[in-house]
């Protein structure tokens, strides 16, 4: 890629006034660096992949709603989390966290469990147990 | 206090990181240099791993070994360490910071505060660098950033601490102990050949095999997974090839750097030949990335299959000439 074809499209990077570097070549055809604003092809995936992470947050949502599930599993997609992140954060195993998406089970959960989820999500337990709060 | 570091901004955390530790000790070496010593350069598919809900592919070696392996090749010694409890590590790093040794990092990406949102995911092997502690306040060089920028004593061990693949466990390192004079020609040709063995290795997912594999799943995505499914796979393809730290095409244009560095060190015209062929793959891998953009683009599910086979045929293209390119270095060094 020559310098002057570094390309500078606009991206989420503005919002932070962070600029990326890439290396690319010069006139005489040395290596340099260049400051880039962002490009499409990546902005786009980048911004998809938000997409998906807000319906996959949605889902869970009317799932909790609808008492197919627990909240643990709204904040988890919340927090850009699956299954083998979340159990390594609140210390348990995966079949645990799983289990503990049943509303049944989620209902009966020790109060200290309970803290390890609200810790990990960085809200109160009484915000844990309802997500319209 | 504030320890008289200065901050060069890189594509990617892991060189920066090495390059700036080495720069405060009086040692001047870029970014690309680490990038190609640590044999950086890689294609792998992981099949099991799963990264935000896509099959993980890596433009490069695993976290830490670019820095393990320049560290070796080059002869310089580092410290490294790791906690199980964050008040020793918080304790160890303010006693370095104490004695003016700024210390490099392995953090969690998500809990960053400095990083735009839609870029805090959970990966765990970024590096960044403490310079200097202002009451609460840690002053943080993070390569990636364009100027340096500061975290809480919270937010640090935050993101010191931060769970799952990769777990930093609050690593920190620093150098201790340096060769009296940097002798970089014995290093890069080992380097190259490293780079060379892991780019033909024999395994369908590694290096140029696994290039190949990847363009065969591309072709069987859309039908056996859904064009949905096909398009989000294709997106993250793309994301960790150009997202931050690549310094664009995958890192091709950092190891074309490297090589142009290499020829000058060693004073072999033949390398300087081969980092302009490399810009060309990197350009095609560009070229790659604006094509599957194309495909998902709108996100919608009515996609014309062929689409996805002309993306694949693309990589396979790829593929070939970066294996008569590693051919061609094996021999030129």
């Amino acid at each position: 890629m020559k310098k002057s074809d570094v390309p500078q499209d606009e991206s989420n990077l503005a919002s932070t006034n962070l600029r990326e570097l890439c290396y690319a070549v010069d006139e005489n055809g040395d290596y340099t660096t260049e400051h880039t604003t962002g490009w499409d092809p990546k902005t786009i995936a980048l911004s998809n992949a938000i997409e998906e992470i807000k319906e996959r947050v949605a889902t869970a949502k009317a799932k909790v709603r609808a008492n197919e599930t627990s909240p643990i599993e709204y904040y988890m997609e919340l927090h850009k989390m699956d299954l083998p992140v979340l159990a390594s954060y609140v210390g348990a195993w995966k079949w645990c966290v799983k289990r503990h998406f049943k509303p049944s089970v989620f209902k009966k959960l020790s109060s200290k469990m309970l803290q390890k989820y609200a810790d990990t999500f960085d809200i109160t337990i009484e915000e844990l147990q309802h997500i319209d709060t | 206090m504030e320890i008289d570091f200065t901050h060069h901004q890189s594509a990617h955390c892991e060189n920066g990181v090495v390059s700036n530790l080495m720069k405060h000790n009086g040692f001047t070496v870029s970014e690309p240099m680490v990038f190609g010593i640590g044999s950086g350069l890689l294609y792998c598919y992981i099949p099991f791993l799963m990264v935000n809900h896509a099959p993980a592919i890596t433009y490069r070696a695993m976290p830490g070994a670019i820095f393990n392996r320049f560290a070796k090749r080059v002869g310089v010694k580092f410290k490294r360490e790791k906690f199980k409890n964050a008040k020793a590590a918080k304790a160890r790093l303010d006693a370095n910071l104490e004695r003016d040794n700024p210390v490099g990092l392995q953090v969690g990406v998500y809990n960053l505060t400095y990083f735009p949102d839609e870029y805090r995911f959970h990966f765990n092997a970024h590096n960044l660098v403490v310079y200097g502690k202002q009451d609460d306040i840690y002053l943080i060089s993070d390569p990636v950033m364009e100027t340096v920028t500061t975290l809480t004593a919270k937010e640090l061990e935050k993101v010191r601490f931060a769970k799952g693949a990769f777990a930093p466990k609050g690593h920190m390192y620093y150098p201790i102990a340096f060769p009296k004079e940097l002798k970089l020609e014995k290093a890069i040709v080992k380097a190259i050949k490293h780079t060379c063995r892991d780019m033909l290795a024999p395994v369908p997912y590694v290096g140029v095999k696994g290039v190949k594999t990847v363009a065969g799943l591309i072709r069987k995505w859309p039908e056996k997974k859904g064009t949905k499914t096909a398009n989000h796979y294709l997106g993250q393809i793309v994301r960790m090839q150009e997202e931050i730290g690549t310094g664009g095409g995958g890192f091709r244009y950092i190891y074309a750097a490297f090589l142009q560095e290499a020829s000058k060190q060693l004073g072999n015209e033949k390398l300087l030949e081969l980092s302009s062929e490399m810009t060309q793959i990197g350009d095609l891998w560009r070229d790659f990335a604006v094509d599957a953009s194309r495909i998902y683009r709108n996100r919608s599910t009515k996609v014309v299959i062929d689409v996805y086979d002309d993306v694949a045929t693309q990589l396979e293209m790829i593929a070939n000439k970066e294996e008569a390119f590693f051919k061609k270095l094996k021999k030129a060094v």
